[in-house]
């Protein structure tokens, strides 16, 4: 689950930002502890705290004191617009150079994304 | 009981300051500084006979060093009962009395270990399935080893050594030895140094990674840093050697026209450059990163000694 390449917080992060975004983690619900995310994921507990701290630092998550971290009100509304930007970036670009590398078409393109989005 | 107690008051648990230690003419620790923080989990790592065993001894007391300095908790440890008596060493080639059983083991440790958690020992008894009426001199490697990882984890000592505890324990019992470090670690946070040769599998335990050669410190940084550290680069050649052209190049190997480098942690503009040029990076695992870091063969290296 935890790959090379990326630092593990920011996968983890990402992780809970994922559970946000398809509703495993609904708004105002509490989230596992730093603890929990390292022993699930056997990373150390310091590098899981890092993770979920980036998420608060985002206003993503908040603490309540003494019981522990919940998912804010509008975090996935942020969460999303915040994806939709990157997307951009992370998949249509790579999308688009591969395709300019074997000269595929916008047209093509196009109609190839249609195919593929009826048959998905 | 005195009023002073070597339980520590600051961060840094271990201090060592330009410690040297010969055998002989054998200089196996050579003029290295390093300081250990509280709550950490530390990887001390290297190959064999670069000296980890011989830092561990020194740190414990086992040893005497033969210039510099070594603070544990804030004094020296060498026969030094406070200091000791918060630390558990773990070895792989621990010995017991001949007659001795696992049971008889764990009855006695509660005298060594203020903190010892039978609650816990008698768990990892079942999670080992250990058995504690035969004689240890009978056990297997692993149900020896199995003693020893029991004895490190249930006594909670505030700092903590493991030497490749793992011998003769299989894929299955090291991944229960990690997964019990780590619960009860989170529960009970105490400084743990980790001596291990299967890197990969301890990886992404460790907060903080020294790497070990020939007696000096080559890594010494913190496991998250320590990952972004280097890349790999694999391309066509001549696109590899121009990007690498500038950079301090850590190893490369090369098929035909294909060239694969390692190189020092590339900026995300560098990334976005190499990957305009065509390049493919990849990362590079911590056991890569210290395979190249104490491979004597590579001539690739920026600075030599």
């Amino acid at each position: 689950m935890i790959e090379e390449g990326k630092p593990i917080f920011v996968q983890i992060a990402e992780q809970i930002e994922n559970d946000i975004i398809d509703g495993h983690l609904a708004e105002e619900t509490q989230v596992p502890s730093t603890n929990e995310f390292a022993l699930f994921h056997r990373i150390n507990p310091a590098t899981a705290g890092k993770g979920v701290n980036l998420l608060v630092d985002d206003g993503i998550l908040y603490k309540r004191r003494g019981i522990g971290m919940f998912v804010a009100s509008g975090a996935r509304e942020q969460l999303i617009a915040k994806r939709t930007t990157a997307f951009q970036q992370e998949y249509l670009r790579p999308l688009l150079n591969e395709a300019r590398k074997l000269g595929i078409g916008i047209d093509q393109l196009t109609n190839m994304i249609h195919e593929e989005a009826v048959t998905a | 009981m005195t009023s002073t107690t070597a339980t520590p008051t600051t961060t840094t648990v271990i201090e060592v300051q330009s410690l040297t230690k010969r055998f002989g003419s054998l200089t196996a620790i050579d003029d290295i500084s390093f300081s250990v923080e509280k709550n950490k989990i530390y990887g001390l790592l290297g190959r064999n006979g670069a000296g980890k065993t011989t830092i561990m001894s020194l740190l414990t007391g086992q040893d005497f060093v033969t210039q510099g300095d070594v603070r544990v908790f804030g004094e020296s440890p060498a026969e030094n009962a406070r200091v000791l008596q918060n630390i558990s060493f773990i070895k792989e080639s621990q010995k017991y009395p001949d007659d001795f059983k696992p049971k008889h083991v764990f009855a006695s440790a509660p005298w060594f270990f203020e903190h010892w958690s039978a609650d816990l020992a008698g768990q990892l008894i079942d999670d080992f399935q250990l058995p504690m009426n035969r004689r240890i001199k009978k056990l297997s490697r692993g149900q020896l080893s199995a003693v020893g990882v029991i004895v490190g984890l249930a006594s909670r000592a505030p700092l903590t050594f493991f030497d490749e505890p793992y011998l003769g324990l299989d894929a299955a019992a090291r991944q229960t030895f990690y997964d019990r470090l780590l619960a009860d670690y989170a529960e009970h946070p105490r400084t743990v140094v980790l001596s291990t040769h299967l890197i990969n599998e301890v990886a992404n335990m460790l907060e903080h990674v020294i790497v070990i050669d020939k007696g000096r410190i080559v890594i010494d940084q913190d496991a998250e840093s320590l990952r972004e550290s280097a890349t790999n680069i694999v391309g066509p050649r001549t696109a590899v050697e121009t990007f690498i052209a500038r950079r301090e190049v850590l190893h490369s190997e090369g098929v035909g026209g294909f060239l694969s480098a390692t190189v020092a942690g590339l900026r995300p503009d560098e990334r976005t450059e190499a990957a305009a040029a065509g390049l493919e990076l990849a990362p590079v695992s911590l056991q890569q990163l210290v395979v190249r870091r104490t491979d004597g063969s590579s001539t690739e290296f920026g600075a030599t000694s």
